[in-house]
């Protein structure tokens, strides 16, 4: 029956008449400008990251280097207790070293300002050495101490000496001094390993972020260890117990909408509950690290069903028909085949709880703190809230640090994306 | 264990007692229902083979047999199903016991994505079945031989069996399903996903594996209910239209629909 219609169908479609043509060539211009509209757009996104890169990195780079100045202080035997190092004048140890190479400064106000060329915490790093190295007592310490954050800038361009005396942070006396030093040879710019091991401080020659990545990293495993098995286990649940009714529907809305809750607002609760309530110490990384499970946990649900979702149906009939038991079954084989999909989507979460700032602020981790976090209760800073304190100081050399430390958040990020990628393609199976 | 499946053996079908028997069986999808008071008696060491049209409630009668329909949701079963005598939906019943004795294979060979050794040494592993290492590799072992895959496999026991062709992962899927020493082995058209070489050789397996188990077979082609079962039971449309032995069903059916189904009319 349906034979004897075909043909007089196929009969009167003409492709070859003028109107197909120009309906095909249609067809095939709409497609080109599909292809174009999508490249254009990949385009404009890879090059607006570019531009933000370019930037942090035009913006950031002078921070990974830091102008270091070599000074031999003498450590006369007179002025430092060999049995109590610790109780000397050091500012008069350190004031003598930079006039021993220095010509004559004369006033004391003349002494001050040549003390202002090397970082105000030299008389520290001076008595540390010495506490640490107590045999040069009677002699002398050579030293490459930061010069102060004016210097800094001077030596790499960001205060002119073009500019009028009265408009400069240094004097043109103290540049004559920095130029003598220079010309002794005494001035270098090493890498600026204090940007990754020191912790924050006043002196941006000297602020680091090591507060902050410890901070971060305490606070990401509090988030690990709580999100990571809680998500799992409510993904199992959901996915392989609960029954499909009213009230799993409306838990599954609502954690879809967890995951939509503007991040402020977990901070809120976090200061509400973990601090207020539960009296948990402020600006501590497990307070932190709480909220950013919170927040991490309805990714990790929603990527967890989906890699359970995808394991084939075969799989379970195969081991239900085995008579595993269903949480043979799930253990067994669900879900060690959904492990490289949660893995991955874990990793992704916590990469975005990294990152996250604003529930950080509301807790207090955005302190000033000047050493590292020795565990989860102990007050610290994370990597976001550094970089935001950071870009609130006045100090010129925090505009470049902040940079830097964006391009340290952004390098640790990419790690974590790309373990992600490898655990994807290392553990995915194929069947 | 083997006395009593020596006399089971040699005894004739006719007089010993069937090794599961339906009792009007009903099975309800929510509100639909998919098989409407079925009976019917699978033979000790025969092949039952269920026929009949897409959507006749042939599954749904062989899912019943081990309870996989438990796993649907909103699926119900009435009437009663029996194992040597036993209630197979009673309280006492556990689950996980009866789909060790009840063994299935599936439509679609669906290996573990575990090697070949693990995925016939899972059954009696989860079951408790091997006492040791030297125990466990005896059950793999024969579990392999009777499922006529040995010679391929031997020498690579340890590479996965998703590697396996798809009529060597389906043989895989038997030995898996017979290591745990079931009494009755449930297949849901076992050939539909393989070649006609494959199909003959599972085939010719199903036969060998008649002496030592009771087979209850759905499959679409009437060729190979003919080749393969000495009882064959005709669906439709959720109700069991006609049984006997399958020498009858196909050269003297007595139902008109189950005449117009053989030869081709419907379905």
């Amino acid at each position: 029956m349906t034979d004897a219609i075909a043909p007089a169908f196929v009969a009167t479609a003409d492709l070859s008449s003028p109107e197909a043509v120009q309906r095909r060539k249609r067809r095939y211009a709409a497609d080109l400008r599909l292809r174009i509209y999508g490249v254009a757009a990949i385009a404009t996104a890879i090059g607006l990251l570019g531009v933000l890169l370019l930037t942090l990195v035009i913006g950031g780079y002078s921070a990974f280097v830091q102008t270091h100045a070599r000074i031999d202080f003498a450590i006369p035997a007179e002025q430092v207790n060999p049995a109590d190092p610790a109780k000397a004048n050091w500012r008069a140890i350190v004031a003598q070293g930079l006039q021993a190479v220095l010509p004559e400064a004369g006033s004391p106000a003349a002494q001050r300002a040549m003390g202002q060329i090397l970082t105000n915490n030299t008389q520290f790093i001076v008595r540390d050495a010495v506490l640490r190295n107590p045999s040069v007592i009677g002699g002398t310490l050579t030293l490459d101490v930061p010069v102060a954050d004016p210097f800094d800038q001077l030596q790499k361009g960001v205060i002119r000496r073009d500019t009028p005396e009265e408009n400069r942070r240094v004097s043109d006396q103290q540049i004559a001094w920095f130029d003598a030093l220079a010309t002794q040879g005494r001035i270098s710019t090493p890498f600026n390993w204090g940007l990754i091991f020191n912790a924050d401080s006043r002196f941006p020659e000297l602020a680091g972020l090591s507060g902050a990545i410890v901070g971060s990293f305490y606070a990401l495993l509090v988030c690990f260890v709580v999100s990571f098995p809680v998500g799992i286990a409510a993904a199992a649940y959901l996915e392989e117990f609960a029954p499909k009714n009213r009230w799993t529907d409306i838990i599954e809305v609502n954690i879809n909408n967890l995951a939509a809750v503007p991040s402020i607002v977990f901070g809120l609760l976090g200061l509400a509950v973990f601090i207020q309530i539960f009296g948990l110490p402020r600006s501590a990384p497990i307070v932190g690290g709480l909220v950013l499970a919170l927040m991490t946990l309805p990714t990790i649900i929603i990527v967890t069903r989906n890699a359970l979702k995808a394991v084939p149906p075969s799989i379970r009939e195969a081991a239900l028909g085995m008579g595993a038991s269903r949480h043979q079954m799930i253990m067994h084989h669900v879900l060690p085949l959904a492990l490289p999909g949660i893995l991955t989507g874990t990793i992704i979460g916590l990469a975005q709880a990294l990152g996250e700032t604003a529930p950080l602020l509301l807790v207090g981790m955005n302190a000033f703190i000047t050493s590292p976090p020795g565990g989860i209760m102990e007050a610290s800073t994370a990597l976001p809230t550094q970089i935001y304190i950071w870009a609130d100081s006045p100090e010129r050399g925090f505009v470049a640090r902040t940079s830097a430390g964006i391009l340290v958040l952004l390098a640790f990020l990419l790690v974590m994306n790309a373990i992600a990628i490898f655990l994807r393609q290392r553990l995915e199976r194929k069947w | 264990m083997s006395a009593t499946l020596e006399a089971a053996r040699s005894a004739d079908p006719k007089s010993s007692p069937p090794a599961m028997s339906g009792n009007k069986v009903s099975v309800f999808y929510g509100a639909k229902q998919a098989l409407f008071e079925v009976d019917l008696d699978i033979e000790r060491h025969q092949v039952t083979s269920l026929i009949g049209p897409s959507g006749c409630g042939k599954s749904t009668f062989l899912r019943s047999l081990n309870r996989m329909n438990d796993t649907i949701e909103g699926c119900r079963v009435e009437g009663k199903i029996t194992l040597d005598g036993q209630d197979i939906y009673d309280r006492s019943i556990d689950v996980v016991e009866l789909r060790a004795r009840v063994g299935m294979v599936f439509q679609k060979p669906n290996p573990f994505p575990k090697s070949i050794y693990e995925n016939v040494a899972y059954g009696p592993r989860i079951h408790g079945l091997s006492r040791n290492k030297a125990e466990l590799d005896d059950i793999v072992t024969s579990s392999i031989r009777r499922a006529g895959l040995w010679n391929e496999v031997k020498d690579r026991l340890n590479e996965p069996g998703t590697g396996l062709s798809g009529g060597q992962q389906q043989r895989l899927c038997i030995a898996r399903a017979i290591a745990t020493q079931p009494e009755v082995l449930l297949m849901d058209e076992p050939c539909s996903a393989l070649d006609p070489i494959a199909t003959a050789i599972v085939e010719e397996l199903i036969d060998e594996l008649r002496e030592n188990f009771t087979i209850v077979i759905v499959t679409h082609s009437m060729q190979q209910a003919a080749r393969v079962s000495q009882k064959t039971a005709f669906f439709h449309l959720g109700k069991l239209i006609e049984e006997g032995k399958t020498e009858d069903i196909f050269t003297n059916p007595k139902n008109k629909q189950t005449q117009d189904y053989i030869t081709g009319r419907i379905g």
